[in-house]
């Protein structure tokens, strides 16, 4: 009895040690759950969901801290697709949070730029060249139509154009 | 001239009724001059051509109208003389479909006046200049897919075989057919140039067994060619196999590889009618100015082939083969199979029209009625390009895009058999078509997405340690002057310095 009870409670204890390490050893940071989501979102970085980014934004769905209609440049389809795959109601898009979409460039108007080099920064995809005293130009091939260089610009010389103009 | 009979069989395909003994029954009708041409810049696969003429200016037959820039291009000639008239925007017909590009619009003159014969039509030795002068010669691929033939004959990969294709497996269309009945030693002629520019060891001509006449005419001129890396191969007439990747397997055993040009693993494929045409550029000096258009259908006065100058408005092609004739239910551009419906009679042929098909009611199918697909799995069998139409059609109809890449849906080559051989009706390869440029989309927005997901790793990667490092930087110095006399008064006399020296920097610029 005494012998079973120790064998017993050595094992419980023992598979704990290796459970507790195995935790705390091994890369943590694998969450196939946002992961998913994440592949799901446009991924284009605007924070218009309120997010600091796209990631975010999935871990605050995965944990079921945010609903799934706050990205305005995926649209109703994210929205169905996000439906889709964690298995609730679709809802429709909140409009409110803006207008971020992806069919859309940044485009500096050369004449009213002062090189002040503000909006280089705040690009989250890098693509804004130009440093101060020189005129800075948008890289259309990899601007996402974020829209958060716009606040930054003290001329507002960025402009929204369509992707192929 | 060797003659045998490949003992492969293509893979899948389906015999149809030809339809073509219609237009074949007549030679091919010569000396068509339209009223007006309208000239597409960009009649081939690549960057368009730039005009070299205005409005207003006259232009003889074979004048070059706007050059070629590019490497990928060729140029396009007046088809007949005439004055231009206006430079816009028209609608054309394209390989998949039609679209608006620019054009150059000539009202003709009917005189038909030729340029003057220059000086340096001899045939240069240089293969670099030979290749030019394809190029300027405006020769495309006239077999439908219009690539520019010298970018195809100065192809890098050492060429194992040429292949000249007569197959002509599609409905209705015979223009292929009559030009090698009538023009065989031309073809051959310009099957052997083309070999010699591509040092091919050999050179096949591909034609479907059920075109007698021709092979007998190609045998003919092969055989007084008296050139001994001629053969020909009389394929079974089973479509597509005139295809160009069916048609490479056919008759070498090798699977071309979907991401690949047949040209990549060393064959090459040319149409007979691109023979043709460099033959005369080479022999005649003459560019491509005509191309043999087949006019077919119930609903056509008199179906038959027509050399045809290029930018012909359909309208006048047909009012040349005696107008409409019945009830006409619509104007195919192409064979019955892989041809598309045009909007209007308006449009030109461009270099890359090989048929027109004037539909009497009778001949279109006018039930369309889709039922449920009962899995019977004769698509599978269908296919020439092994897909499994029947998973495919599930996918794209739920758009999973993963599925849809899986089951390769960008093999599929849109040859319809799967849509006759259906037996609920199921427009397959309407939804393929269109399951493509939706699938394309979707694959440039995942790249894009994946990138910028990217980009934006890095971006934070650099902003943390920008924040990292200018924070410790701060820290050090602060730590410094605010503990030690002497880093205090160094900082100071580093600083006067500095700006002593930027001054001075200053003073030289000015």
């Amino acid at each position: 009895m005494l012998i079973g009870t120790v064998v017993l409670a050595g094992l419980a204890l023992g598979l704990c040690a290796v459970l507790v390490l195995t935790d705390r050893l091994l890369p943590a940071g694998k969450d196939p759950v946002t992961d998913r989501i994440e592949s799901l979102l446009p991924r284009i970085q605007c924070a218009q969901c309120g997010y600091a980014g796209c990631r975010p934004y999935a871990r605050a769905i995965a944990a079921g801290e945010a609903d799934i209609n706050r990205c305005p440049p995926g649209g109703e389809e994210t929205v169905r697709q996000l439906a889709e795959l964690l298995g609730r109601e679709a809802v429709a898009l909140d409009t409110t949070l803006g207008s971020a979409n992806m069919n859309r460039v940044a485009r500096i108007d050369e004449h009213n730029c002062i090189g002040c080099n503000r909006c280089v920064p705040v690009c989250p995809v890098d693509a804004i060249v130009g440093v101060q005293q020189t005129i800075h130009a948008v890289i259309a091939a990899h601007c996402t139509g974020c829209e958060l260089c716009l606040a930054h610009c003290p001329v507002d010389c960025i402009d929204l154009v369509a992707r192929d103009a | 001239m060797l003659e045998y009979t490949p003992d492969r069989r293509p893979t899948g395909g389906l015999r149809l009724p030809a339809h073509k003994e219609a237009s074949v029954a007549q030679p091919i009708a010569r000396g068509f001059v339209p009223r007006t041409l309208i000239l597409a810049l960009q009649q081939h696969q690549g960057p368009a051509t730039t005009p070299v003429v205005s409005p207003g200016d006259r232009v003889l037959k074979g004048q070059v109208v706007a050059r070629a820039r590019a490497l990928r291009s060729a140029a396009v000639h007046a088809s007949t003389s005439g004055h231009v008239r206006t430079i816009e925007d028209r609608l054309v017909p394209s390989v998949h479909a039609v679209h608006r590009t620019r054009c150059i619009v000539i009202d003709t003159d009917g005189k038909d006046e030729p340029l003057p014969p220059g000086k340096g039509a001899r045939w240069p030795q240089d293969p670099e200049r030979q290749l030019k002068r394809i190029r300027d010669g405006g020769i495309v691929g006239l077999g439908g897919g219009v690539f520019p033939t010298a970018e195809k004959l100065g192809a890098h990969t050492p060429c194992k075989a040429l292949i000249i294709n007569g197959v002509e497996c599609e409905p209705y269309i015979s223009c292929d057919d009559v030009l090698m009945r009538e023009e065989a030693e031309g073809i051959i002629d310009g099957a052997l140039i083309m070999r010699d520019i591509l040092s091919a060891p050999e050179c096949i001509v591909a034609i479907e067994r059920d075109k007698p006449q021709a092979i007998e005419a190609i045998l003919e001129a092969g055989r007084a060619s008296g050139d001994a890396s001629l053969k020909l191969a009389d394929i079974p007439t089973i479509y597509p196999t005139g295809g160009e990747r069916q048609l490479v397997e056919m008759l070498t055993g090798e699977e071309v590889p979907s991401t690949h040009y047949p040209s990549e693993i060393g064959y090459i494929c040319q149409n007979v009618g691109t023979a043709f045409a460099l033959h005369r550029l080479v022999r005649a000096g003459q560019p491509l100015l005509s191309r043999i258009v087949t006019v077919a259908g119930d609903g056509v006065a008199r179906p038959q082939n027509v050399d045809t100058p290029i930018g012909t408005p359909i309208g006048e092609l047909i009012e040349f083969c005696g107008g409409y004739r019945g009830e006409v239910d619509r104007l195919i551009l192409g064979g019955s199979m892989m041809g598309y419906a045009l909007p209007n009679d308006e449009m030109p042929i461009t270099k890359g029209g090989n048929c027109i098909i004037v539909a009497a009611r009778s001949e279109v199918r006018q039930d369309f009625s889709e039922r449920y697909c009962i899995r019977c799995g004769n698509c599978g069998t269908a296919c020439p390009a092994r897909l499994l139409p029947q998973e495919l059609l599930r996918a794209a109809r739920s758009d999973d895009h993963e599925m849809l890449d899986e089951f390769g849906l960008t093999d599929c080559i849109e040859c319809g058999c799967c849509d006759v051989i259906c037996p609920s009706q199921i427009p397959l390869t309407e939804v393929f078509r269109n399951a493509k440029f939706a699938h394309a989309r979707y694959q440039r927005q995942h790249v894009f997405s994946a990138e910028t997901q990217q980009r934006y790793r890095r971006h934070q990667e650099r902003q943390r340690a920008d924040a990292r490092r200018g924070k410790d930087l701060q820290d050090n110095l602060r730590h410094e002057v605010e503990t030690d006399e002497a880093a205090r008064q160094r900082a100071i006399e580093a600083a006067i310095k500095r700006a002593r020296q930027r001054r001075s920097h200053d003073a030289d610029q000015d």
